[in-house]
């Protein structure tokens, strides 16, 4: 399993430079990708936007969206950005799609919430096309263009990943919940006949450092979880604050079938990819 | 705090003293409707975990409670004249009257004021109060009067029980399955004191109208079920408490707590009597609901806390008792099987209790199934041609005094026979017996030596129909694992048949020297059988590889269509030929020739695919078959053409050579077949020489949503080999050992193909540790 991380462009307080700065000290090593979330009514940078500027400074990272909200954008529109952004990075573009939690990120760009399913559902079934068509350019690095994730938890999204997609990203929780979304991807997958098996991507939040910055951290997803109500508080208590834990973390999607698993911070601080960095040499894991 | 409890029951009793106990300056008033000594209700059952939970929330009462309760470990079967034991299974029941004896005085101790024989019809008459906890049952006034903050619904099972107590001494947890005249009736039944036990009877809709039952009245009702159960009762009186003939209630409620008021226990949630106790989940809840509350001084943080942790552990314990229920509901199903498959059926039909499960529990019980299950397999072996399974009609009351797997012809409707004593072991004739997924199964002249299949997954890389290197690799390799079948994948009866360009076939000479190739490696280096899979893709042919989606259209080179309406798959798709007679002549005979090449090629199995929205099962469903002539409709005229092909291929095909069928046991969607269609469908197919049907759900159009997950298709597996009377091939992403056996020896597929696990690898050559 690999195991990369989060930028922090939806953490406020995050300034443009340290975004890069973050991207540029990632690359470096150990991790294997850098991820970036979708937030549009909130303190956040754009994550198409994000992964551009930092495709520009890093070599090695795979770039990923895990996820962005497919249904707000026009689907011809966005199989030219991403198609741009694959061929700017060499290549190194996931692309992770969803509907999204949010009714307001909808609300405030006027694209209907109600029938997102479906219009995730047409906006997968065309992807592949046109990026595999010649006039809208550019040529992506591989004629059958980027990786292809879904996300969500209904049995939809699952079909959704069979029919059109690469692989399945979880949203977060303890290993037993990846481990339950894990089988129903397995299961999906190799029901429909599709060969080999799906790339099982997930997720977890960490806040290293003393009590402050735990706390820092625990107000963070309060906030940015605020709108699920009680269960805000939930999603917080699952925040990595340790070696061990984060140790445990991975060691449980390991096990679970993960492939690849982002942590993403809740400090906007440069001092907490250096913490996750040394850990994660801890571990014996190195460039790659 | 100034706190109201509504109820006086053990959620409200319980809850009371919790809460009073982390802080004795919280001022806790108990009001009940009923006095202090008037109680309903027989025994209550607790598990030995739940007792441990007891134990840690409050000493004192848990040891007045194990002093008084009485506790088992047995579950006793009665099935017919045959009992079967199976031990293992700790449980614990005290009378309800002595639980809430235990807890009134525990209340009083702490100085809880409880208000008895008050019954309140206004919230307004509690007057004020920081918390009001609402544990006032079923039919809580509380959680009707905010209904629409709490959300709840309500569903009624469709079987008809009444609620008794008997004076007999029991010492297990104690099923009886008894037909008569008019129907199954089944009893749940276990100790509660020196005395007295619980027995619950309950019966279908059905059953319960035929035997006047609706028209009871209490003393009518003890009477019809005194009579019925005389053998078991034994000279022992059933008991009633103004008990009457109930349908049980499944409450779900959305939200728990509404401002300062918060509902537990039967008020928010109740789950089938045959999985648990009601009084157990209301007095966890109650162990919760104290512990938030000592923990958060804010209240909202407190009951939001409550129900983040208990809903959740509810929602899975409501979802097992439905699924017991369910199995209540149906059991006729499974009146076929023999009593100890029953018996393993009925204990593992929650899902929660594996084959490996019940071995730990009682080794004893583990090994009566081996040898069970070995001694069934060699004996349906030594069967002739045209084996088919538990005859239908023959019902569990034969005469036969062991578990002698030969049934007898015929509906028998006897009176309830004399109960006969305990099946020996000695019954069982094999002392080592392998576990059941390394039984032998028949069907016509085949001998498999294993229950256990596998597929290849689809890597496979043809061209022009010619399996490529890699698949003939694949294949040899699966059939090396021991397996006792191996399954091709989709293999094109005609060049139009294929689903993708990379699709294999076998309507031409070169194929069959390849397919050849493959069955003789097979034949000659393992022990295997193999299957060849045929099929014409209908209307979702002619697509790319499936290595980024499924049903991409070609962009080049495409080929026309056929289907039983010209609807395409996809919005997308090529818009298929709606198949006339000349088209349909054209595909029976590409059918035959390809089970010729088939036998050519010394397959041992034929399976023809009637599912996930290929050719032929576009006949089958009404959301892809609109014709209007002959071949569409209803049921019988849809399945139509399939039978032409199935009857034109089975002559084909030599006699003692058997043939599957692949059904879809559920369109999964909306307007499409379900289950009980699939049932009639796997008969018709058996009736016309079908061996086995492989059991696979959804794909008949895009719209097709299964709830994906381990073991998905094994329901609808167990439905159509016990309804239909046939066997079975399951899937739905099997992976252990245990999945396997369990579902074997429960009667609910014959044969398992299995996934291989996914998991990364649990043994590293060290050199690849730092890549993990």
């Amino acid at each position: 399993m690999q195991v990369g991380v989060g930028l922090p462009s939806t953490v406020p307080g995050a300034q443009g430079q340290l975004i890069i700065e973050w991207a540029c000290r990632a690359d470096e090593g150990p991790f294997s990708s850098l991820g970036v979330l979708d937030r549009l009514a909130y303190d956040s940078y754009d994550p198409l936007i994000t992964l551009g500027t930092v495709a520009g400074v890093t070599h090695r990272v795979k770039l990923a969206t895990t996820i962005i909200i497919g249904p707000l954008h026009n689907n011809t529109l966005l199989a030219k950005t991403t198609a741009s952004l694959d061929a700017l990075s060499g290549g190194r573009l996931v692309l992770g799609l969803a509907v999204g939690a949010r009714k307001e990120d909808y609300d405030i760009t006027g694209v209907d919430y109600r029938g997102r399913g479906k219009r995730l559902s047409e906006q997968l079934s065309s992807l592949r096309s046109l990026w595999e068509e010649s006039h809208i350019g550019p040529k992506t690095v591989r004629s059958n263009g980027p990786d292809l994730l879904v996300g969500g938890l209904s049995d939809q999204g699952y079909a959704r990943m069979v029919r059109f997609a690469d692989g399945y990203v979880h949203g977060g929780g303890p290993p037993r919940a990846f481990a339950r979304a894990a089988d129903k991807a397995y299961a999906a997958w190799s029901d429909a006949g599709r060969p080999a098996k799906p790339q099982l991507w997930a997720q977890g939040y960490f806040a290293l450092g003393d009590d402050n910055v735990k706390e820092a951290g625990y107000r963070y997803l309060r906030d940015y979880y605020a709108f699920t109500g009680p269960f805000a508080e939930r999603i917080a208590a699952g925040l990595l604050t340790s070696p061990q834990a984060i140790a445990q973390f991975i060691r449980g999607y390991h096990d679970a079938g993960c492939d690849e698993l982002v942590l993403f911070p809740t400090v906007p601080d440069l001092v907490q990819l250096d913490r996750l960095a040394e850990i994660l040499h801890g571990q014996g894991r190195r460039v790659g | 705090m100034k706190i109201v409890i509504l109820g006086g029951g053990p959620a409200g009793l319980y809850s009371g003293l919790l809460i009073k106990k982390t802080n004795p300056a919280h001022d806790i008033t108990i009001i009940e409707r009923n006095a202090a000594d008037v109680t309903y209700g027989w025994g209550v059952v607790f598990s030995d975990r739940t007792l441990a939970s007891f134990q840690r929330a409050d000493n004192k009462t848990y040891e007045q409670i194990t002093d008084q309760f009485v506790i088992w470990d047995a579950i006793d079967v009665y099935y017919g004249d045959h009992k079967i034991s199976c031990g293992g299974h700790v449980i614990s029941s005290i009378s309800r009257k002595s639980l809430l004896n235990i807890l009134q005085r525990r209340c009083h101790e702490l100085g809880i004021n409880i208000q008895f024989s008050r019954e309140i019809n206004d919230l307004a008459e509690l007057g004020d109060h920081d918390l009001l906890i609402a544990a006032d049952g079923l039919n809580s006034i509380v959680r009707k009067k905010y209904e629409s903050s709490f959300k709840p619904s309500l569903e009624y099972g469709k079987a008809r029980y009444i609620w008794l107590g008997a004076t007999k001494i029991l010492d297990a947890f104690t099923f009886i399955f008894r037909e008569n005249e008019f129907g199954l009736f089944q009893v749940h039944s276990y100790p509660f004191n020196g005395t007295t036990s619980t027995f619950i009877i309950e019966c279908d809709e059905t059953s319960w109208l035929k035997a006047g039952l609706d028209k009871a009245d209490e003393a009518q009702s003890l009477a019809y079920c005194q009579q019925l159960l005389a053998d078991n009762l034994d000279g022992a009186t059933l008991l009633s408490n103004n008990s009457k003939w109930i349908s049980f209630p499944t409450l779900k409620t959305q939200h728990w707590h509404h401002k300062n008021t918060v509902l537990l226990g039967d008020a928010i949630h109740t789950a089938h009597f045959s999985i648990g106790s009601g009084t157990k989940l209301a007095m966890e809840d109650a162990i919760a609901l104290a512990g938030a509350l000592e923990q958060h001084t804010d209240l909202e943080t407190a009951l939001n806390e409550y129900e983040l942790e208990r809903k959740p552990v509810v929602e899975i314990f409501q979802k097992a008792a439905r699924e017991s229920q369910a199995y209540f509901e149906t059991l006729k199903r499974y009146l076929t099987l023999d009593p100890v498959q029953f018996t393993f059926n009925l204990l593992t039909r929650s899902g929660r209790i594996t084959y490996d499960d019940l071995r730990l529990r009682d080794p004893r019980f583990g090994d009566l199934v081996d040898r069970w299950t070995a001694q069934k397999a060699s004996s349906m072996l030594s069967t002739t041609a045209g084996y088919h399974p538990e005859q239908k009609a023959s019902s569990m009351l034969t005469t036969a005094g062991d578990c002698h797997p030969e049934r007898s012809e015929g509906s028998v409707v006897a009176p309830p026979p004399i109960f006969t004593p305990v099946v020996t072991l000695s019954t069982a004739k094999d002392l080592v017996a392998p576990p059941p997924l390394f039984t032998p199964l028949g069907l016509r002249n085949l001998k498999l030596p294993n229950r256990v299949a596998l597929s290849p997954l689809s890597t496979c890389t043809a061209q022009n129909g010619m399996p490529g290197e890699a698949y003939i690799q694949q294949m040899q390799s699966a059939a090396s694992g021991g397996v006792g079948i191996v399954v091709t994948e989709h293999v094109a009866i005609s060049a139009d048949g294929r689903i993708t360009p990379n699709s294999a076939g076998i309507y031409n000479a070169k194929q069959v020297e390849v397919w050849k190739h493959i069955v003789d490696f097979i034949h000659n280096q393992t022990p295997a059988k193999v299957t060849i899979q045929l099929n014409h893709a209908g209307r979702r042919g002619s697509t790319r590889p499936r290595a980024h989606g499924l049903d991409r259209p070609l962009r080049d080179d495409n080929w026309s269509l056929l289907s039983a309406s010209s609807i395409p798959y996809t919005p997308s798709s090529q818009v298929p030929k709606e198949m006339d007679r000349d088209d349909m002549n054209r595909v029976l005979e590409d059918f035959v020739r390809a089970t010729q090449k088939a036998f050519e090629a010394g397959f041992d199995v034929l399976q023809l695919n009637f599912a996930h929205g290929y050719l032929l099962a576009s006949f089958l469903s009404p959301l892809a078959n609109l014709r209007h002539d002959e071949y569409g409709g209803g049921l019988e005229h849809r399945m139509r053409f399939p039978l032409e092909i199935f009857d034109a291929v089975r002559a084909a095909w030599p006699q003692d050579k058997p043939i599957s069928v692949t059904i879809s046991a559920s369109d999964c969607a909306k307007g499409g077949f379900e289950v009980d269609d699939a049932v009639v469908i796997a008969k018709m197919f058996k009736e016309h020489g079908c061996d086995i049907i492989v059991v696979v759900a959804g794909q008949t159009t895009i719209d097709s949503e299964p709830t994906y997950g381990r073991g998905f298709l094994t329901p609808f597996s167990d439905r159509i080999r016990n309804e239909a009377g046939i066997l079975t091939m399951v899937g739905g992403y099997l992976t252990t050992s245990d999945e396997v056996n369990t579902i074997i020896a429960a009667g609910r597929a014959d044969l398992c193909i299995m996934d291989p696990p996914q998991l990364k690898d649990l043994y590293w050559a060290i050199p690849a540790v730092a890549q993990m």
